[in-house]
């Protein structure tokens, strides 16, 4: 996927405390790594837009270490229970964490590398899972929410995915995209691969668009693009974005979600105006990263749209009854093909030895239409999620995580995305609800209204009646 | 309601946090205070105090007590 020594002299990325890396560095750091770590092993890496989290990523991939990125502010529960599942041989996390990974007898993991702020931790675990040749990198699909189910990636869906955004993107070596998400994150984590891929420079901050300091780095750096999930583009907006002086900015990118159509437009205009590119985008993990974009001449004229597939991509729409929708504007289910396609999922360390579920397609559960240009428009979804800030939460889990820890308590979780509507039907326990589910999955309050009413709706067999709920919601 | 009561109320009303410790509030210092908080934070006190707040006022906005000069700025006795 990368070729970091056709171009060693080139900064790879710059990060907010000064600090920069060339590519030649990080092909020397993976020899580095290399030595540390003999044999294709499970590595866990607590990420953070930081030098340290970046070279140890690029040098896991080279050596052919398997990676699974997680945040480095995963709650610690969480990261327990992954750690018992997958027994991982090493951690790569950052310097200032390392006192608290200890084995049984409280002795801590020894360090076999400290640098740029991280270290590589030996485990004691065994014996290890073993691994499949083309498994390159594991990533969780959502919050903290669901079970430990992770999307499994292959080198050729990293290669065939970074490849496809390169070229739509028009990505070149003079792009200096700053980061605007977490690097775990599978978006984010792509425009990090496309853009190494071209030889730019990846500006790394930690500092969110509400920050001073962000905007300082960003003209500091001059940055030519940056990419959002809608709630980034809903702060942007009241951040009176388009009021703000920043001549470096050349594009804008958008996935992790439907935008708002008015909000859509609004960006599209001001991208036109400016002479500027702007991008809608459309994706999931289980398809490495992205699925679809629509060329930023068309964001206006075809505003709501996911546009079209990728370069080496193809769509179809499924009826009901499993058959292709050949007419415009009629809805099936979205199904994608391309070699992003990802392995399949694992649930347990034994699944770390599985090869490719999948044969390159993808149902992604989501309801489209296509229009007579082609164009594709995503209407609703057939499972039971939203996806809030980005991150994708499953309902049904939701409903499973607060009724294990408040027993006894009915609820039913329902809601669109990035509001989360959670009835329950004692209102004394309205806030230790949001409370909980707030520090579970590590998302912001603000995206949860916890609803008391007498009774949950239910049918005659006990099933909640969601929809009751949903008109309930709207009725409000 | 003061002023500065409205003020403090907003604080508690966005990040569930006590009046007791509002002088060292800062960004990030409780978990609630990320970028979504404290964009319903400056929503609040728009709201509020019936105000428009200024690109450079909402990123500059780092505390409970820098938001103190800020709003004075707008023109709130605080």
């Amino acid at each position: 996927m990368w070729n970091f020594s056709s171009y060693p002299e080139r900064v790879a990325a710059v990060c907010d405390t000064g600090d920069s890396i060339t590519y030649g560095r990080l092909t020397s750091f993976a020899d580095t790594i290399r030595s540390a770590v003999p044999d294709r092993q499970l590595v866990f890496c607590l990420c953070s837009n930081t030098l340290g989290s970046l070279a140890g990523y690029t040098s896991f991939l080279h050596n052919r270490i398997v990676p699974f990125l997680l945040g480095s502010g995963l709650d610690k529960a969480f990261l327990d229970r992954l750690t018992e599942t997958y027994r991982p041989s090493y951690f790569w996390v950052p310097q200032e964490l390392q006192s608290s990974f200890r084995d049984a007898s409280q002795t801590c993991f020894p360090a076999l590398v400290c640098e740029y702020g991280y270290a590589l931790l030996k485990t004691p675990f065994t014996p290890p899972f073993p691994l499949h040749d083309d498994l390159a990198l594991l990533l969780t699909t959502s919050g903290s929410t669901g079970s430990p189910n992770l999307v499994r990636q292959s080198y050729e869906n990293l290669a065939a995915n970074t490849a496809s955004i390169v070229e739509c993107l028009e990505i070149t070596e003079h792009e200096r995209p700053i980061t605007t998400l977490p690097m775990e994150y599978t978006y984010g984590l792509s425009i990090i691969n496309s853009h190494l891929a071209a030889g730019a420079t990846v500006l790394l901050t930690a500092k969110a668009l509400m920050q001073k300091e962000f905007w300082s780095f960003f003209k500091d750096q001059r940055a030519t693009s940056f990419g959002g999930v809608p709630y980034t583009y809903e702060m942007l907006k009241r951040l009176r974005f388009f009021g703000m002086a920043l001549p470096s900015l050349k594009t804008m990118t958008q996935a992790g979600g439907k935008l708002s159509p008015e909000l859509h437009r609004e960006f599209a205009e001001f991208a036109h105006a400016s002479g500027r590119r702007f991008f809608i985008m459309y994706g999931q993990t289980e398809a490495t990263a992205r699925m679809s974009y629509l060329p930023h001449k068309q964001s206006l004229e075809k505003c709501g749209s996911i546009g079209i597939a990728i370069p080496g991509g193809e769509f179809s729409l499924i009826d009901g009854q499993g058959n292709v929708v050949t007419e415009p504007d009629t809805i099936g289910e979205l199904v994608y093909k391309g070699r992003n396609v990802t392995l399949g999922y694992a649930e347990s360390g034994d699944d770390l030895i599985k090869g490719d579920e999948n044969g390159y397609i993808l149902a992604t559960g989501d309801i489209a239409k296509r229009d007579v240009d082609g164009f594709y428009y995503i209407v609703g979804r057939k499972k039971r999620f939203i996806k809030i800030f980005g991150n994708r939460v499953n309902l049904d889990d939701a409903e499973r995580l607060i009724q294990s820890t408040f027993p006894g308590l009915e609820c039913a979780c329902a809601g669109r995305d990035d509001h989360m509507t959670v009835f329950i039907t004692d209102a004394d326990r309205a806030t230790a609800v949001k409370r909980f589910l707030s520090s579970k999955t590590g998302i912001n309050p603000a995206a949860f209204a916890v609803t008391p009413l007498q009774a949950i709706p239910k049918n005659n067999a006990g099933k909640t009646l969601y929809a009751k709920l949903e008109t309930s919601i709207c009725g409000r | 309601m003061t002023n500065l009561e409205k003020y403090a109320k907003a604080f508690v009303d966005s990040f569930d946090v006590d009046t007791a410790a509002l002088p060292t509030c800062s960004y990030q210092s409780v978990a609630v205070w990320d970028s979504i908080g404290h964009m319903a934070l400056m929503a609040l006190l728009e709201e509020t105090f019936g105000i428009m707040l200024e690109t450079e006022d909402i990123i500059d906005f780092s505390s409970f007590e820098k938001g103190k000069e800020i709003l004075r700025k707008y023109s709130v006795e605080l």
